[in-house]
């Protein structure tokens, strides 16, 4: 594929407007990532250890929001933030932080539920432990957050590989604007649908280029502090 | 002791622990009192584990009442409890020691230098940086005995402290359990090692099938067992 060309050049040589798309990219689905973590690991971790009635369905539903379809988040952060809608004062449609914002309901639910699953397992371990210590709910919570960090990067890598691959929901909240809302995934429908496949491919692998990058950093970081704290 | 002896005694009256079909204790009745370590024993399933954890109060009775100090409610924040399994919390061996303190609301500031102390009690200071899973067996039970120490209890449960442990390991542990009844700590444990119940026993409780068959003062446990599963304990034999 001669046309390929393209799109590694354009990577090589540095290519500004690629680099904003990259740029753009990592910043909106680490924006997500971040506020989904810090909702949804306290959240699994409350579900994890909380006995109520109605805590099975919660398990349950929570699981199921895992699939949620982002065109479906993507449409309701829209009538959200839509003018006529009830957020429409903020005047955050078709901008990066809509993005954000639709990016973090869409991965909440995926950090949540693989948190509430690892915590609930190290829980099982360190019950009678902590019960014995008289450590307190919060002080729970928190002493299962921290020693299940490594096994936690886990689950916030599913929810930023969600993030990072989903093209639905930003397109309709970012709307694809060139220099402004245009990230890695709605690059590649765009330059698809106007026929440019190699220039699409080549977008594509680095996307995947990206997502390896960052899985990695993450894997490096977790052996090192395992080897550090056992 | 930094306050008045407020756990002791611990008082079992007719206590019975029942989950679903299977009575694990029953007709239980005991008075642990400041002094010697109370050493229980009898073989496995005799209800051994299921005593220390209801005297710890990690157990509601389903029969009977079990009072501390005269007081039935009694938070367990000056009791202690080293399970036969101890699980060691996913940091250093030292952290583990100042997570306990931590929990105990000793103030930051002298956690370090208690923590340092706690290890060397138990003979681990310089394994103080290490990850306590990575530790063995023998060097986790101490850091567990630490840990639960790091509360200043003034009960201190030990369930199978020297269980799985070589004899040099034993011994140390043993050691520290001298140490500890010489700060004034009541120990209760449980063993079904005849040798290490001779040894640090002050009295004896024969627990079978969940009943006590017989306690008392472990001289005399040892010395006039009074009841036919008593003799066959104190004889080495096979109690089954």
């Amino acid at each position: 594929m001669p046309h390929n060309a393209s799109a590694i050049e354009l990577i090589l040589s540095g290519d500004p407007a690629l680099l904003t798309i990259v740029r753009l990219s990592l910043v909106v689905s680490l924006s997500a990532v971040a506020g989904a973590a810090l909702v949804g690991l306290p959240c699994g971790a409350l579900i994890a250890l909380a006995r109520f009635p109605g805590r099975e369905l919660t398990i349950v539903v929570l699981n199921a929001l895992m699939g949620l379809p982002p065109v479906v988040v993507g449409l309701a952060v829209y009538l959200l933030l839509s003018r006529s809608g009830p957020l429409g004062s903020w005047g955050l449609l078709f901008t990066p932080q809509a993005m954000i914002i639709a990016q973090t309901i869409l991965i909440t639910p995926i950090i949540a539920a693989l948190a509430r699953q690892t915590i609930e397992d190290l829980w099982v371990e360190y019950r009678e432990e902590l019960a014995a210590m008289d450590v307190g709910l919060a002080g729970r919570i928190a002493t299962l957050l921290w020693d299940a960090r490594f096994s936690l990067v886990t689950a916030l890598l599913a929810g930023f590989g969600r993030a990072a691959a989903e093209v639905g929901a930003v397109i309709i909240v970012g709307g694809n604007i060139d220099g402004f809302t245009r990230t890695m995934t709605t690059a590649i429908a765009l330059e698809t649908s106007k026929g440019d496949l190699p220039l699409a491919l080549g977008l594509g692998l680095v996307l995947i280029s990206i997502v390896v990058v960052v899985n990695a950093l993450a894997w490096g970081v977790r052996r090192a502090g395992e080897r550090l704290a056992g | 002791m930094r306050a008045p002896l407020t756990e002791l005694p611990i008082v079992l009256e007719d206590a019975a622990v029942v989950v679903g079909p299977l009575t694990i204790l029953n007709d239980i009745a005991l008075t642990l009192a400041a002094g010697a370590p109370t050493v229980l024993v009898g073989p496995n399933g005799s209800g051994k584990t299921t005593l220390l954890r209801l005297a710890m109060g990690l157990l509601v009775p389903s029969r009977g009442r079990v009072t501390w100090g005269g007081r039935i409610d009694a938070a367990s924040t000056r009791r202690a409890i080293v399970f036969q399994r101890p699980v060691m919390l996913r940091r250093s061996a030292a952290g583990n020691i100042r997570y306990a303190l931590s929990a105990a609301s000793v103030a930051r500031r002298e956690r370090a230098a208690r923590a340092a102390e706690l290890l060397a009690l138990v003979g681990l200071s310089e394994l103080g940086d290490r990850p306590a899973r990575k530790l063995s067996g023998g060097e986790q039970q101490r850091l567990a005995l630490a840990r639960a120490l790091a509360k200043e209890p003034q009960v201190l449960f030990l369930d199978e402290p020297t269980a799985s442990l070589d004899p040099a390991a034993s011994k140390v542990v043993e050691d520290v359990i001298r140490a500890v009844t010489a700060r004034g700590i009541k120990v209760v444990m449980a063993t079904h090692d005849l040798g290490s119940a001779r040894r640090l026993a002050g009295d004896v409780v024969l627990l079978h099938r969940g009943r006590i068959v017989e306690s008392g003062d472990a001289a005399t446990f040892f010395a006039n067992p009074a009841t036919r599963e008593a003799r066959s304990f104190v004889a080495g034999e096979l109690l089954i």
